[in-house]
């Protein structure tokens, strides 16, 4: 068994969610596909110089896989191819690969790609005594040799059983054939028809054992899904689930259900939602780039128009965006947008601005995600909004609509895009669809409709925002001639007021702050009243003071001769009538001066 | 049924027969096949038969070209139709039944 290190590309193994290169035990070589999404499954691609088998009813895109196999080995990894092939011609083969861009008989002359075609069609050959498939052999090593392939096809080899009555030799021969691929140590796949409870109809995945893939094509509720499992894959770890695969404008294209692993890097950079108040809210400079952002809330919100103007932002900062809208057509929301001052028609002129309408049960959901990531491949937007993904409900379950969801977000922020989703909600609770990605979503934005005094309000609120501060307020959000506002709500004592109620109450603080004014001019203009007349009864009152003060001013300066001569007096009048006691008289004739 | 060996063959007249057989090198199988494809066109078609041995292993580009798959292979190139019969040619009432099938009438 040859066994180097895995291939150089896969730095990290997806299965494991280690670095290979860490790993102590040299693992088994692997060819990458090129197909999409088929490499993650199988943890690096096809066995190399080993074949791989896969099988499938009719119509399960088995040939496509196939061709696509060897088209990106020579257009990707420069490993020239053969095809061949026992049911279809080459004509027919090249004409029903144009369209995924696989140009066949280009291939062809730059010397990269055989097709050849073995005819089945004829009516089962006479078999007169011993044969062998020496002649395919040859045909085989021939073609292998003429343009040094690295890869083969055969497709559907199986049909060789229906050419010849021996199937004896059949066998044996096929054994032979694919012990002969290893040996020349191309990486090959051979298709088989899927058979009644068996891999293939006439058992050959017997001899082709290294690796089984598995292709299904199933109908759910209308909608077709096409599976793609790897069932076997000897010497390497694979994904064993069920992954849903689709054939787009590309080619095939697998999706892993889960995503293999978190590792994108994440951007510092905010961006702004063109609705300047928001991005206050958001810590006062908007959201991440390349993080996921939901807005959920009831029908008639304002989420789409709310949408429209982050596209708007986006446009008008240079970037490109783009809008898969699953109710509404292109026409119909740059009409109802421009009643709202938003002109979006210019961005897509300036080609900023792209528009994916679609509806939701035209496709199934690998469907839409495969429209959408290959739109993104296309356009390169930094901003994609869906609106809304609550539609997608119609087109699966909660459970696949979550997955999708995590792959779309996953696919997104693996390249820095900023993925904006509207959810349009039943009730006025939030509802399980939005519930169910929770978790995925970083900035969840809620707009509610407040009902009240006969009308209804929209008031909006952070319900989270990973990484940044936010607000914890509710802003009444208004839909102007300009687009979306954002206003303070009033918070009363009893309760939050929004519009007419929330301006009455505005119009009536304004006229209490005015009559309080001119309480207080009234009440200056009392006081300064006041104050003159305190002032006047003053001057009145100290004049009166004054004329008192002069009156007993007299009365003193009378008062004191009028005691002197009292006293004489009766000193006169003492001596008069011989008094004995002269002290006693003194001090007696001393005390009325001292009391007047 | 082939109580008249002679005449399998025979009604379809004076025309030369074009056969061409397919083989890979010199395996036991390929020169069986020559051995019997000779002695066949000996006792039916003498005279107005041409034998063209094709190698694939020496030219292997006309496997493709002519789409041939098993060994060994004999081609009937004329009279058209053609013709294709594999193995080695031993069961000879089959290849004389093969042959003659959807021949032309004459």
């Amino acid at each position: 068994m040859t066994v180097t290190l895995s291939h150089p590309p896969a730095q990290r193994d997806p299965l494991t969610n280690r670095a290979s290169a860490a790993s102590p035990f040299p693992t088994l070589a692997k060819v990458p596909s090129g197909v999409a999404g088929l490499d993650e499954v199988t943890g690096g691609g096809l066995p190399q110089g080993r074949s791989t088998l896969v099988c499938g009813p009719a119509g399960c895109g088995k040939t496509l896989l196939g061709m696509e196999f060897l088209v990106r080995g020579i257009t990707e990894f420069g490993d020239p191819g053969v095809f061949m092939a026992f049911e279809e011609t080459t004509a027919d083969l090249c004409a029903n690969v144009a369209s995924l861009g696989f140009d066949l008989p280009q291939l062809q002359a730059d010397g990269m790609l055989v097709l050849d075609h073995v005819n089945m069609q004829a009516p089962v050959l006479d078999e007169t005594g011993e044969w062998d498939l020496e002649a395919l052999f040859i045909r085989l090593g021939s073609a292998i040799d003429q343009v040094g392939a690295k890869r083969v096809v055969l497709d559907t080899i199986e049909n060789l059983f229906g050419s010849f009555s021996d199937t004896a030799t059949v066998r044996s021969e096929l054994r032979r054939l694919f012990a002969w691929l290893k040996d020349r140590g191309v990486t090959s796949v051979i298709t088989g028809e899927r058979g009644d409870g068996t891999l293939t109809r006439h058992g050959i995945e017997e001899y082709v054992s290294d690796c089984v893939i598995v292709l299904d094509h199933r109908v759910s509720e209308q909608t077709s899904t096409r599976r793609l499992r790897v069932l076997k894959y000897r010497g390497s770890l694979h994904g064993t689930n069920e992954y849903p695969f689709f054939i787009g404008a590309r080619g095939v294209s697998v999706l892993p259900i889960t995503s293999l692993g978190l590792h994108h890097s994440v951007s510092d950079e905010r961006i702004s939602t063109g609705i300047p108040r928001l991005d206050g809210m958001l810590g006062g400079s908007g959201v991440f780039r390349g993080s996921s952002v939901l807005v959920s809330g009831t029908t008639g919100t304002g989420k789409s128009t709310m949408a429209a103007q982050v596209c708007d932002a986006a446009c008008a900062r240079g970037e490109r965006a783009l809008y898969v809208a699953f109710e509404e057509s292109a026409p119909q929301i740059i009409r109802n947008m421009a009643s709202v001052g938003m002109n979006l028609a210019r961005w897509i002129e300036a080609g900023l601005l792209e528009f994916h309408c679609v509806r939701p049960s035209l496709l199934g959901l690998e469907a839409h995600l495969f429209a959408i990531q290959e739109l993104v491949t296309d356009f390169q937007p930094t901003l994609v909004v869906m609106d809304p993904i609550s539609d997608l409900m119609g087109a699966g379950r909660d459970a696949e609509v979550a997955a999708m969801l995590t792959r779309q977000i996953d696919y997104l922020k693996a390249r820095s895009i900023t993925a904006f989703f509207v959810g349009l909600n039943s009730g006025a609770d939030i509802d399980g669809s939005d519930q169910a990605i929770a978790s995925l979503i970083d900035t969840w934005l809620l707009v509610k409709p407040i009902e009240g005094n006969g009308e209804r309000n929209r008031a909006l609120y952070i319900l989270k925002s990973r990484g940044m501060p936010h607000s914890n307020q509710v802003r009444e959000f208004l839909i102007t001639d300009h687009g979306i506002q954002l206003a303070d709500v009033y918070v009363g004592p009893q309760h939050v007021l929004t519009g007419s109620a929330r301006a009455a109450q505005e119009a009536d603080e304004r006229l209490k702050a005015t009559d309080r004014l001119h309480d207080l001019e009234q009440r200056k203009l009392n006081l300064e009243r006041r104050r003159k007349s305190v002032e006047a009864q003053a001057a009145i009152m100290w004049r009166e003071f004054e004329a008192e003060a002069d009156v007993v001013d007299r009365l003193l300066r009378q008062g004191s001769t009028a005691g002197v001569e009292r006293a004489e007096q009766r000193v006169e009048q003492g001596r008069l009538r011989s008094a004995d006691s002269v002290e006693s008289n003194s001090r007696g004739a001393n005390l009325p001066v001292s009391s007047e | 049924m082939m109580s008249d060996e002679q005449g399998i063959l025979a009604h379809t007249g004076t025309e030369v027969w074009h056969l061409r057989l397919y083989v890979a090198g010199a395996s036991p199988k390929s020169l069986k096949a020559f051995a019997n494809l000779r002695r066949l066109c000996e006792a039916h078609l003498a005279g107005r038969y041409e034998i063209e041995i094709i190698d694939l292993v020496k030219r292997p580009m006309l496997a493709q070209s002519d789409d041939i798959v098993a060994i060994p292979t004999l081609v009937r190139a004329l009279p058209a139709p053609m013709r294709k019969i594999i193995g080695d040619l031993s069961n000879t009432d089959r290849v004389l039944l093969s042959l003659q099938a959807e021949g032309p009438a004459t």
